[in-house]
This record gives structure tokens, sequence and C-alpha cells, in this order.
């Protein structure tokens, strides 16, 4: 079993709260992983992404060949199609509709998403939206994390499990609303997904 | 025990806390900052009472460490390449001092520049001055290797340099742990004139160092991280240094490379393994996750005697860090790739924060600057070099920490009046004040901004040396008290600011202007902790 992920985002949008749920619940499975990260300048508002690595035998390279990802999350649309070339061809594309803008020259929307609805495999959804609708925006990536819980090899219990982990310290309110940004990204992509 | 996923800075700061180390010094710098700051948070570090606070700049924290070792203790110092360069002297003379106490100097490497101004390989800078380096593979050997640098450090009473790269760095995987070993006693060096580097004494400890070069030799042939593993095709032979091994070892999905390998990872090269290789492979493939330092040594000056692929004949790229695709190219794989990145896709670069303190600061200063000719704005390294880009295009150098501000009284030496400085608070202490001191002393008319933010903004808002000092070390330095204005750098004080801007701007003198507001990411994350400590004080 192996899965190479790349999330991707936009600096200061939290994509390395993604890596950690999906890490501990990778750990909790006795899964080898390995995590690349970016520091520094980029995370003023740059573009930014992780690599993630599991699988059951030791992972070698910290970074992910091109064109081998089974995973693209974003929680940004154009930033999710920055990465294209590193996914493979039956990979999927998880992506947050809802546009960073903090350049000048952002691209029309409209032919965002239909580059996005060219990716054969794909998910697009508001997760900020749908987030809200559960009590709190700030649970966004969660329910992105949610669409894409299904193509990790990783069973369901187990990432909420590795939330309870994590937001514990938050209290008990924060984990429900995160179990249940979870649930209703899984339960968007269920319906939604084009194959 | 379980293992713990740690990034590669955080390995070697776990290592450092497990095997004895008694301080740990350090100035902030991508990749290399989550070092210290591990430590700074470990608990565990705490009760063992390691000293793990930041120092003013990367010399001061090679000398401090120095000052350690010298009291017979384990101290480690952290830096990033560029750091190095600031360090150096310090870090050279340290070869022919010698340690007492162990000593390991990590130095972080940024190949492809994703946060640095250069990507100068540190290996150089040991082999200049002639000490051993360690170079991880992966989190676990940087574990590992911290425990054994200081055993190597102390076994020949020399410091150790370790070089890791931006991918080790900041890249985490399941680290074991070892058991946690007790602090040296503080005990002097035996000889006590071993660190006065007299002439007399200094050539002695040089000969003594370079007696020592065989054995550390040996101390590579022997070593656990460097391996030769055997393979059946010898039409090829492959060299690889730090992490290329694992760029290696993913083009072989199960792991076994049918030419013979050698991984390095401790340095100077094992001469007897290198001549094997050599002599039993047709061809050598070196690869280098930085300069291509290993090439140039077996390629020698006329470069005729073995057939060599590496970055210097174009098998691989000159320039930038290595990955797996390139690896699989000079190895005569077939590429891969997904689809092409849309068109329509833009860059983003990074910018400076909505709400940034020093977006008023460089409103203001355009405007004061807006009757004069571009071109008169040194600036230096942080946040604010940001205020190159759009939207403001506002400052005209960067080049290496504290550089604006001789760099703007070189330009007035040479007529370009007023000459403009933008540096910030942190920067300023790191290397800026020598600078004022010789503006102040050649009463050279410059325009100095200290963009005071209370923080080093850039690396994640570390504790600034300057904090609420400026005014007074500025003084302290020469700088008349009427030239010396704090600003509010806000939108509603803007036609303010820049009139004092423009009057110091007339003034034929050294003034000093102080924006000062504190960092809005450092505010949040101020708020953020807050808010833990009143849910844990709840909890409690």
């Amino acid at each position: 079993m192996k899965r190479d992920i790349i999330l991707a985002g936009v600096g200061g949008q939290g994509i390395l709260s993604i890596a950690a749920i999906i890490g501990t619940a990778a750990l909790d499975m006795g899964l080898h992983l390995k995590q690349s990260e970016v520091h520094g300048m980029a995370q003023r508002g740059g573009d930014v992404s992780s690599n993630l690595r599991i699988a059951d035998k030791e992972v070698a390279s910290d970074l992910i060949p091109r064109g081998k990802a089974d995973i693209v999350i974003s929680v940004e649309p154009m930033e999710g199609l920055r990465y294209l070339p590193m996914l493979s061809a039956d990979g999927w594309l998880i992506t947050n509709s809802k546009p960073y803008v903090n350049i000048p020259n952002y691209p029309e929307i409209e032919s965002v998403y239909s580059e996005v609805a060219k990716v054969h495999r794909h998910v697009i959804l508001d997760a900020e939206k749908i987030a809200k609708d559960l009590g709190s925006s700030r649970a966004a990536n969660v329910v992105i994390l949610g669409a894409a819980s299904d193509h990790l090899g990783i069973a369901f219990e187990t990432f909420e499990k590795a939330i309870r982990t994590i937001f514990h310290k938050k209290g008990n309110a924060i984990v429900e609303l995160n179990i249940n940004a979870l649930k209703a990204g899984r339960d968007f992509a269920a319906k939604n997904s084009i194959l | 025990m379980q293992k713990l996923l740690l990034l590669g800075d955080e390995a070697i700061a776990q290592g450092a806390i497990d095997a004895g180390m008694s301080g740990i010094y350090a100035y902030p710098g991508t990749p290399s900052t989550e070092i210290t700051e591990y430590v700074q948070h470990s608990r565990e570090a705490k009760q063992k009472g390691i000293h793990c606070s930041w120092s003013t700049n990367e010399k001061t924290a090679m000398e401090a460490a120095l000052g350690m070792s010298y009291a017979g203790k384990r101290a480690m110092v952290c830096m990033k390449h560029v750091g190095l360069n600031v360090a150096a002297d310090p870090f050279v003379n340290s070869s022919i001092t010698g340690a007492n106490g162990g000593i390991i100097v990590v130095v972080a490497d940024d190949p492809s520049m994703h946060s640095s101004q250069n990507e100068q390989d540190s290996r150089f800078f040991g082999k200049f001055a002639m000490i051993p380096i360690l170079e991880p593979v992966n989190q676990q050997e940087a574990y590992d290797m911290v425990a054994y640098g200081f055993n190597l450090s102390e076994k020949y009473k020399v410091p150790v340099l370790m070089r890791i790269t931006t991918r080790m760095a900041h890249s985490r995987a399941g680290v074991a742990r070892s058991a946690s070993l007790n602090q040296n006693e503080m005990s002097l060096p035996s000889d006590l004139r071993q660190f006065v580097l007299l002439p007399a004494i200094a050539r002695r400890r040089y000969k003594l160092l370079l007696n020592n070069q065989d054995a550390f030799e040996k101390e590579a042939e022997t070593s656990a991280f460097n391996r030769y593993i055997d393979g059946s095709n010898k039409k090829l032979g492959i060299i690889t240094t730090g992490i290329a091994f694992n760029y290696l070892m993913e083009n072989y999905p199960d792991r076994v490379v049918p030419y013979p390998v050698l991984k390095i990872g401790q340095y100077p090269l094992p001469r007897n393994m290198v001549e094997k290789l050599c002599k039993e492979c047709d061809e050598i493939l070196l690869l280098e996750e930085g300069y291509p330092i290993v090439e140039e040594m077996l390629r020698g000056y006329l470069d005729n005697s073995l057939k060599i692929k590496g970055r210097l004949d174009g098998c691989i790229p000159r320039d930038g860090e290595l990955n797996p695709n390139i690896v699989a190219v000079a190895l005569g794989m077939e590429d891969t790739k997904g689809l092409d990145v849309p068109a329509l896709v833009t860059a983003r670069p990074p910018a400076l924060c909505a709400g940034c303190p020093h977006i008023d600061s460089y409103v203001a200063l355009n405007e004061a600057l807006s009757t004069l000719p571009a071109g008169r704005v040194f600036s230096d390294i942080g946040c604010y070099t940001l205020g190159a880009l759009e939207p403001f295009q506002a400052i005209n150098s960067c080049v290496d920490m504290g550089a604006s501000i001789p760099m703007a009284v070189g330009a007035a030496d040479a007529g370009l009046i007023p000459a403009v400085a933008v540096i910030g608070d942190s920067t300023f202490t790191h290397s800026g004040i020598t600078g004022l001191i010789d503006a102040v002393q050649s009463n050279s008319p410059i325009t100095v901004l200290i963009l005071d933010n209370g923080t080093t903004g850039m690396t994640g808002g570390q504790e600034s040396a300057a904090q609420g000092r400026i005014e007074a070390l500025c003084k302290a330095c020469g700088v008349e008290e009427e030239h010396i204005h704090v600003l509010r750098p806000l939108r509603k004080f803007h036609e303010e600011n820049t009139e004092i801007l423009m009057k110091e701007l007339a003034y034929k003198g050294v003034s000093v202007i102080i924006p000062r507001r504190e960092c809005i990411v450092a505010i949040d994350k101020r708020m953020r902790e807050k808010e833990k400590a009143r849910i844990a004080e709840q909890e409690a």
C-alpha cells in the first residue's frame, strides 16, 4: 500500500493542519510516512505545498516523483491546478472552490473551474459554506480532508480518532465540529465525485 | 518506545537533548530555525537546564558555543548556510583552537534558494576548516549523528560540522530515540593555552589539525554512515551524498540498485571506498545535493582520468536541488509527468501580509522620495525585502544581513545624496549597528529607517534582541537625538510621517527613523497562545 499526496494552498491557509490529521492516522495504522513542508518566505501569502507520502514499507524520497501522486488535495482551486504535473493519470484532484485572491491578476474563476472539470477524477466543493452550515468556517480544511478520505487507504474511523487526538485539548465542541466536518466532506464527495 | 514524527531539524534537536548537550546557540534562518525552537519548547530540555536563547547573530552564537566547549560541556550552534559566512571567522579558527567539550556546528543549506539569496554548499567550509563533516540521509540518521558527532568531536578535540539541506530540515519522518545521556561536568582544557591563538601556539595547533587528517579519513572509512553497497553491473558506479541516496532508491521500487553504490554521510571522503568504486566501474555517476564538490575532487584539474557524469558535464543540472526525476533521467530512465499546468495558472509570489506595518512605512517612504530620481534605497534581509515587489518597488538592494547601512554610506560617498537604508529591528542588532557607527563616523548624508515590528518576522516570529532599545542604541552609536524619530506606521498618520521623512531626507547628516508597530502575525500568535492558556486554565 502507498499513497502519495500533494497538499496545496496559499501560505497562511493552514494546509499543514490537514497533513497533521493524515499523519496521525497513518502512524496509528503503523504506516511509514514522510512529509515535506514549506517554511520561510513562501509562507507570506505565496503558493505553498506539502508532499505527504504514506506506505506500508519505508519511504525513500521526501519528494514525490512527477506524475506519480495519487491525489492532490487543495484548499484553493487555482493552487490545485498548479500541481497537475505531479498527479498520475488516474489520480484524484480534491479541491476547495473558493478562490483566495491576493494577487491582482487572478484568473477568471469560471475558467479555473472549467480547468478543474477537465481533470478525469475530481471533486470540487465549497468547503467554507459546508463548514459554516455546521457551525464554523474554520473547519473548512477538515471538510476538504473528508472529501478526500475515501482515497487515502485509511479507514474513516481512524481519521475520526486522529481528530479526537489532535483537537482534544480544544474541547469537546471543537472535536464534534471537526468530526461533523469530516463526515460532511465525505458525504459530499460520495454524491458528487466526477469519475 | 514509539517513534516520534519529527522534522529533520527537530530530529537533530532531540538528538542533541538526548546526547547530553548543555547549550544551543543560534540566530534564526530558514531552513535551520526549527532546531533551536524545538529545544526552546521541549519540556525535557527545560528540566535538564539546557541553555537555549537566541544569539544576536551567527558569529556570537559560534563564539558562545566555543566558550561552552572550552568549559568542557557539549554545545551545538545552528545557522543557515549564509549565516556561516557571518560566523566564518570563529568557525575556521575553532578548527585550530580545537574543542574541549564536544561541539557540533549545524548548517542548513538551501539549494534551489527557496528562502535564500544563494545556494552555497557548506561542505566547502568544512573542507576549508579541515574538520569532519556529517551529512545525514534521513531523519533517523540526523538524530543518531548528533551523539556520534559529539563523541567524534571529543575524541579528536575538534568541532564537527553537520550539514543538512532544506528537504532534510523540513521533512518529517519517524525517529526512534536512544538512551538519554547525562551532560558533561564542567572541566577546563588540560592546556589552558589551547585556545590562545598567538602565532607560536597557533602553528603548533595547526600542525596537530594537519596530523589528524589521516585519522579523520580513517574514521570515515569505518563509519556506519558511509556504505559500499555492491551491485552486479559494473558498467556504472554511483556515489551519493546526503539525501541524494533517497532519490536514487526512489527509482528502484524494490530498493535494489543493479550498480555498485557508495553512500556518503561522513567526510573527509573514505578514500579506499572511492578508489574501489572507481577501479571496479567503467563510469561514475555523482549524485550530490549541492555543489559538485566530490565531483570536482574526482575529476581533478585536468579531468582526464575517469569517466564521470554529474553536474559538471550537464548530466545533472548545474544548479538547484535534486529530485527523483532528475536522478531518473541521469540513470537513463524515462521521465514521468502528469498533465501540464493550465496556462491560466499565474504566479503567486509571497507578499507583505494585509495590515503589515511595513506597508504603511513603504507608502510613506515612496511619497517622501517621489520628487527625487529613483534608485537610492538600500535594503536588507527580512519580510520588508518584499518591498522590492509590486506594488511598492521601494527598494534597490538586498545583499546580506546588515548591508543596507554601509551600502547607503558608500553610495552617498559616491554622490548619491540623500541615500536611504531600510533595515528591520532584528537585522539591525544582528549586524546593522556597526554600519551605523561607520555612518556617524563619516557624518554620511543618509537616512536610516529601522522598521521595528518587535520580532524576527520572516522566520516565524522569534524574539528580537533590539526589543525596546533601538533609540538608545542609535544614540549610543552617536546619532544626534533630534535626528532620531519614532513613527506610528498607520494610514491615519501618513501625512505626518511623510513630512518627517522629507525633513530628514533633506538633512545632510545621519538620521534614523523608527516606524514602530507590532508584526500582525506576532499579534495573532500572541492572541492564540493567550487563548490556549485560557482554555488550559479553564480545564484545570
